[in-house]
């Protein structure tokens, strides 16, 4: 549904329908262009094995080497996730997953695709983790197992309420390479402002959720967690990340679309704003922190709508 | 006949710019300067200088794929990128590439190949420079005509692979988006919006991609089909496997032959050759008589010949390339479209492409005449539209002529019918308003 009440198709299903590609244009443009009424989506095969592993390594930075060389080797694993000691110790807290003791990093690797693949792959990563420094390395044997480790990463934001009053869940991305440095720094800026961070993220491509930690019945701190929330973002943009991996913009960040983008970069991304909706009806204020000006509005209706001549909606 | 003057505003703006030769034209519209800056910054001056002086302007990388697509109504200035030809960034531990739009894929290759790595797009290579001239096109024309090969069954075509763009808009701003990480949703996908819009937007000067491992071993597994029944049971065998093949391709040379339908499968050497194994077995159950066929196949595609001879490019002797795109389980009752509105018009063209993704490519000699071609192509989209209709769609199907002889180019539309086109006019009018952007190469003339 465009702004200006229309229902029309993007895209004809196909992939490669002739003219502009408005689903890409669309897709992740938070409300702002219109309304999504209907989705065509393609389908996969679900695949034939599923292997799920879980490594412990007794640092961060023992973890982070082991991702590097598991994408380095070629493989790429349907998810790694990665986990520190403070988000640990907040799931075992709520679930009682039972990660390995004394675990500075744990990881969960998951593999997937045809079984004789999935066997080899999980042989190749069982190895380079130990390399890596994993001191224990756990493989779900079924269904079952695989939901006993997935437990701990997926209660992980929830369980922090065990170890903190409230928080804030932070998105943000940077390079895989750059994860190394980048947590090592989070850490120090933890330290320096007194509010402590639980790292729960998506090793594989580098998005990040911080967990800020804060006590809302301590006067300060909220707004501390908040600086320190913005400062991460600071330091995902510096490294040649984004200030947003999943979560979208929003209204939220979008003070932070200038860091990380020109003056020139909005404008022309607003062109696009412009074009599908001119009279900023739809989600006015998210994601670009300064509207554009649209310039003349065309097809300004002067007649009744359709639909309100019809009898089917009101407009007032 | 008199020379033509470079205006004194374009001159300064661009160390080399020169009246264009006979041989700079854009599907057949002769330009009238050419201009090949070397930086970013210097195709913004060319671009601002452009706008002032009211000129239209027609990108181009390798030429590849120029004639690809209606003449731009108008083409004073051609905008060369072979000097943007800077690999820029190969973070190679983030498996992602930063190029500017004059690198050639084969360069690109090449290099990332040294890393095992790979920017996983094939699209069709004829035989030598016949069908896509020297080093099969730059990354720049690639995203601005959307070309894929087989390997978009799997990895999709440019737009899926790109993560960051850099573009200068007609006026000469110059415009980044996206950026160098896979998972990045802070923004307009500006990058998709340039994906497929044939210069009309503005000049792509830099691309970011993700990259995949290049696969250690390859294989393919392939049948012959007696007609369109057998080739779709065949490629839906293929892709409801629990095999992942990364691409499934089809080859129709002609009426009389049979169908070979194939399967590529890519990894380590060990599992792609028990893959390979599995999927002859489960051919050969499902489809006795048709023996399946394993080679091992070396990383270059062998070429179609039938599709080059049909439609190889430049020239007289250029023939016409449709594709045609459609929802892969369609496979069956469109071949046999195809055949159908090509026999009406007594034409025998070849067919080829990506059985799983629902991308054919239908190549007619030059020798056709232009009213059989013409004719085939309206009987064609009509047949496709009967055997492709769906309940919650209006079209799910499209043939586009990419290219033809002049003649048959004045014959027929190009495009055909398009969704959403006033929202495509309406993005057309926000970037280049006053229209001097490759004027008239897209559906609806924008």
């Amino acid at each position: 549904m465009t702004p200006q009440g229309e229902l029309t198709w993007l895209g004809d299903g196909t992939g490669a329908s002739p003219g502009y590609d408005l689903v890409g244009a669309f897709t992740g443009s938070e409300g702002t262009l219109g309304i999504v009424t209907k989705i065509v989506v393609k389908l996969t095969p679900i695949p034939e094995a599923v292997t799920t592993l879980l490594a412990a390594f007794t640092t961060m930075g023992a973890g982070g080497a082991a991702v590097s060389s598991i994408i380095g080797s070629g493989i790429l694993p349907a998810a790694i996730e990665m986990m520190d000691a403070l988000a640990i110790s907040a799931a075992e807290a709520a679930v009682s997953c039972r990660y390995p003791e004394g675990a500075g990093a744990v990881l969960i690797v998951e593999l997937d695709g045809p079984a004789a693949d999935v066997e080899a792959q999980t042989q190749a990563v069982r190895a380079l983790c130990t390399a890596a420094g994993a001191y224990e390395i756990r493989a779900a044997r079924d269904a079952t197992e695989r939901a006993a480790i997935w437990t701990g990463r997926k209660s992980a934001f929830a369980a922090v309420g065990r170890i903190s009053p409230a928080y804030i869940v932070q998105d943000g991305v940077v390079p895989r390479t750059a994860l190394p440095k980048v947590l090592d720094r989070i850490a120090e800026l933890s330290a320096e402002h007194g509010i402590r961070v639980a790292n729960v993220f998506h090793a594989g491509d580098g998005n990040l959720h911080p967990l800020v930690l804060f006590d809302d019945m301590v006067p300060g701190e909220q707004e501390k967690a908040e600086i320190l929330s913005g400062l991460i973002l600071d330091l995902c943009i510096e490294h040649g990340g984004s200030i947003t991996g999943e979560h979208g913009v929003g209204v939220d960040k979008s003070r932070y679309m200038p860091r990380m983008f020109g003056a020139d970069d909005l404008d022309t991304m607003q062109l696009l704003r412009c074009a599908f909706d001119p009279g900023g009806l739809c989600n006015p204020g998210k994601v670009f922190p300064t509207p554009r000006l649209c310039g003349e509005v065309p097809g300004v209706r002067r007649a009744p709508h359709p639909l309100v001549a019809s009898g089917l909606i009101d407009q007032f | 006949m008199t020379a033509l003057t470079v205006p004194a505003e374009l001159a300064s703006a661009c160390a080399r710019v020169t009246p264009a030769s006979p041989a700079d034209t854009v599907a057949g519209r002769p330009a009238r300067f050419l201009a090949a800056p070397a930086t970013t910054a210097e195709a913004a001056a060319v671009l601002r200088a452009a706008a002032s002086l009211g000129l239209t302007v027609v990108p181009r990388g390798a030429g590849s794929r120029l004639d690809w697509g209606p003449p731009p109504a108008s083409c004073d200035l051609i905008v060369d990128t072979g000097r943007l030809d800077q690999l820029l960034e190969h973070a190679a531990g983030d498996l992602v590439v930063s190029v500017q739009a004059g690198v050639r894929l084969d360069d690109l290759a090449k290099v990332l190949a040294t890393a095992g790595q790979r920017l996983a797009l094939d699209p069709p290579r004829g035989t030598g420079d016949g069908v896509t001239g020297p080093g099969g096109g730059t990354i720049g024309g690639l995203i601005a005509t959307g070309a894929a090969g087989p390997l978009r069954y799997r990895y999709g075509s440019p737009r899926d692979l790109l993560i960051g763009i850099t573009v200068i808009r007609p006026d000469g701003t110059v415009a980044k988006a996206g950026g160098k990480v896979v998972k990045n949703v802070a923004g307009y996908d500006i990058g998709k919006l340039f994906a497929g819009s044939f210069g009309t937007l503005g000049l792509i000067t830099a691309a970011t991609f993700r990259l995949h491992p290049l696969p250690a071993q390859t294989m393919r597994v392939g049948v012959e089909c007696p007609g369109p029944a057998a080739a779709a049971e065949a490629a839906t065998i293929i892709a409801d496997s629990p095999l992942a093949p990364s691409a499934i391709e089809l080859d129709w040379p002609a009426a009389a032959d049979s169908i070979s339908v194939s399967a590529l499968l890519e990894g380590d050497e060990v599992s792609v050759a028990v893959r390979a194994d599995r999927l002859a077995q489960l051919l050969e159950r499902a489809m006795p008589g048709q023996s399946p066929d394993l080679t091992k196949r070396s990383a270059d595609r062998p070429a179609h010949p039938a599709l080059a001879a049909a439609s190889g490019r430049g020239g007289p002797g250029t023939g016409t390339l449709i594709r045609v795109a459609f929802w892969a389980g369609q496979l069956a009752p469109v071949l046999t479209a195809i055949r159908a509105a090509a026999a009406r018009h007594g034409l025998d063209p070849a067919i080829s492409g990506s059985a799983g993704a629902g991308v054919l490519e239908v190549g007619v000699g030059a020798t056709a005449a232009a009213e059989a071609v013409a004719g085939f192509v309206t009987d064609l989209r009509a047949g496709l539209a009967r055997c492709t209709t769906s309940s919650v769609l209006p079209g799910t199907s499209s043939a586009v002529v990419l290219h033809a002889p002049p003649a048959v180019r004045d014959a027929v539309d190009m495009w055909g019918p398009v969704q959403s086109l006033e929202l495509m006019r309406a993005v057309k009018d926000q970037f280049d308003p006053e229209r001097r952007m490759a004027p008239g190469r897209l559906p609806g003339g924008i």
